[in-house]
């Protein structure tokens, strides 16, 4: 399949005069990992049910394997499914729980159970066939939802997020599991998260969601270095934004004027002269210096520090600048780097222009 | 102090009122039960004595057997109408999107808040047309009309404790819609289905105004004859055929009850994630 595994096509759902999802396209390459982060109701879940097929796009199209799926009810899909809830039925063992989706296909009783004992060695439940959900614990029960949902060797796994009710450390456990299970099957997995960390972790691609829309989607890296608009920068991990107004533009490169005078950005989109935008740069891009030292190659913000925080590894001053913005820089707080300031101090930030991302100054 | 001691006397004035309400209510009943082993002749209570010449009677007289018999045949067919349809109904309200769902689920429950004596002069109107009235046909539909509100109420209730990503799960899993209701919403709902089908059962087998409206020589529900039999002369009979008529509806609620906390346990024991009962290897 050069086409992809998944392909939706400006799929939209409206409920009423909602538009719970508003024309979203992407590709999902064969056993690739892409998260769908985005902040609650932002129209990733039911981006999810639409490709499961438990909810039907408004318009647009959703091809699976290059065929379109819109006719296919849910069950002629073979896509598995991991619900929020899990969604155990609690009237049926963990072992007919697993063998569910293998009776629904009219499989041999020993060919059942044989693979149910096999899946449930691979999510580490070996011998768990007779208990029921309610005796198992939240973490075993997620475990049992996924290896209800691959034990048929679907092509393409959905994940919902998992409640919060996990606690953190067995949240990580579980995103390990559920990235060694995409490694060793191949399979493709689409991952509905709103926490960045996880999607950071997991994903070979994160799409960000915002009010229904798709935002932005690319690699992690991507995402980082080149977000689109100050959702994406701000969602996917911290940023500083200074606003202002093109004054110039050379090769992807533009001066904004600001309150804190001329900044200079890159950007992968134009912008018109004298329209406004947003300078995004990373807290650990930008270096503290005492004085202004001339160096053509990078642009400074004069303020002072108004708060320091010790963080480890790493520590966050808080400086107010001369245009009245709030800034937050992020230095090594240890090693050849480390010089520390206090707060009160006046100081210089600096920042290399290639570091910087000119935004437009909406969601 | 003070403030305790009112609050006392008023949790025992309350006791009392309770005690005082039970026996008005239950007493009649015992009574019942007491005189259809009276060894005298007519109805009186305290009785002489015991005997059990009125069973035997009771048992002995085509009327009351044939009563009984029709009362049954009514029962079993209408209680199994009620329990399908009704079930059917909840399911559909419940999960289905329905225009006008809440009209819907009003009109059936119309018979549980409208008088019975207009359901049976309104039924007794419309089964004169379809010449139903006096048929046992006629009797088993108005009875199951009469029960599906309850059928409804109870498997309702069920279906609102059934996540319904429970049907989407196993929709993705591979089960048509038909597969997944059998396998997954009905074993859930079963013991709500099965209470249902008892209060239809009992609704039944306990209803005199309808059945007096609909009911014929030919076709006379034990009820209908009860109530022809106390206004003729009464002897204990009647307090033996009430006292089997008692024990069929108490051992049917008894048996509901019992359904009922069945059904209550599982979705009790996992909204606290605690480990209940049964059975760890």
């Amino acid at each position: 399949m050069t086409g992809g595994l998944l392909q939706l096509n400006s799929v939209s759902k409206t409920f009423g005069d909602v538009v719970a999802v508003d024309r979203i396209s992407f590709t999902l390459a064969e056993g690739e990992f892409l998260s769908l982060l985005g902040p609650s109701g932002s129209g990733k879940t039911t981006t999810l049910q639409m490709i499961a097929g438990l909810a039907h796009p408004t318009s647009g199209e959703i091809l699976l394997a290059g065929r379109p799926i819109g006719p296919l009810p849910p069950y002629k899909r073979d896509i598995g499914m991991v619900f929020q809830n899990y969604a155990l039925f609690p009237h049926m063992t963990v072992g007919r729980n697993v063998a569910f989706p293998l009776e629904m296909r009219d499989m041999s009783r020993p060919e059942i159970s044989r693979r149910v004992a096999a899946i449930l060695k691979l999510v580490d439940l070996p011998g768990f066939e007779d208990r029921y959900p309610r005796q198992l614990s939240g973490g075993q029960q997620q475990r049992v939802a996924l290896a209800r949902a691959i034990v048929f060797e679907p092509k393409l796994l959905l994940v919902d997020e998992p409640l919060g009710a996990l606690d953190k450390r067995l949240r990580e456990q579980m995103q390990l599991e559920i990235k060694h299970l995409h490694q060793r099957l191949g399979v493709s997995i689409i991952y509905v998260t709103h926490d960045q960390d996880e999607a950071l972790v997991m994903s070979d691609r994160i799409g960000v969601f915002n009010q229904g829309r798709l935002v932005q989607i690319g690699t992690v890296e991507q995402l980082y270095e080149q977000p689109m608009t100050r959702f994406v920068a701000e969602f996917v991990g911290e940023s500083n934004m200074v606003r202002g107004a093109v004054r110039e533009a050379a090769n992807g490169c533009y001066t904004l004027e600001t309150d804190d005078g001329p900044l200079r950005g890159c950007a992968k989109q134009a912008f018109k002269i004298g329209s406004a935008a947003l300078i995004s740069v990373r807290p650990e891009r930008l270096r503290l210096e005492l004085a202004a030292v001339p160096d053509r190659d990078r642009d400074c913000i004069r303020g002072h520090i108004c708060e320091v925080i010790y963080m480890g590894r790493l520590r966050k001053y808080v400086i107010e600048t001369a245009g009245g913005h709030k800034l937050i820089v992020a230095r090594q707080a240890s090693g050849v780097e480390a010089k520390s300031f206090t707060v009160g101090d006046t100081v210089m930030a600096t920042f290399a222009p290639d570091d910087a991302v000119v935004l437009q100054d909406t969601h | 102090m003070t403030g305790l001691n009112s609050e006392r006397l008023w949790r025992l004035l309350c006791s009392a009122l309770c005690l005082g309400i039970i026996v008005f209510l239950i007493s009649p009943m015992v009574i019942v039960v007491i005189v259809s082993f009276s060894s005298a002749p007519f109805l009186t209570f305290p009785p002489p004595g015991l005997s059990l010449q009125w069973y035997r009677k009771l048992f002995g007289a085509s009327v009351w057997l044939d009563a009984i018999a029709t009362s049954a045949m009514i029962m079993l067919p209408s209680a199994l109408i009620a329990t399908t349809a009704g079930t059917a109904a909840a399911v559909g309200l419940a999960r289905g999107r329905i225009p006008g769902a809440g009209l819907i689920a009003s009109l059936i429950m119309a018979p549980m808040v409208a008088p019975v004596i207009i359901t049976a002069a309104a039924m007794l109107g419309v089964f004169r047309v379809w010449r139903l009235q006096g048929t046992l046909l006629g009797l088993v539909l108005a009875h199951a009309t009469l029960a599906i509100p309850y059928v409804v109420f109870t498997v309702l209730a069920a279906m609102r404790l059934v996540d319904d990503h429970l049907e989407s799960a196993a929709l993705t899993l591979g089960a048509t819609r038909w597969r997944a209701f059998w396998r997954v919403t009905f074993p859930l709902i079963l013991p709500a289905v099965l209470s249902g089908m008892l209060l239809a059962m009992v609704i039944s087998f306990d209803e005199l105004v309808v059945s007096i409206f609909l009911s014929s020589p030919a076709v006379r529900p034990v009820t209908v004859q009860m109530w022809s039999d106390v206004r003729g002369d009464v002897d204990p009979t009647i307090a033996a055929i009430g006292a089997l008529l008692l024990a069929f509806s108490v051992s049917a609620l008894l048996l509901e009850t019992v359904l009922n906390r069945q059904r209550v346990r599982p979705f009790a024991a996992q909204a606290d994630g605690t480990v209940t009962q049964g059975a760890a290897p």
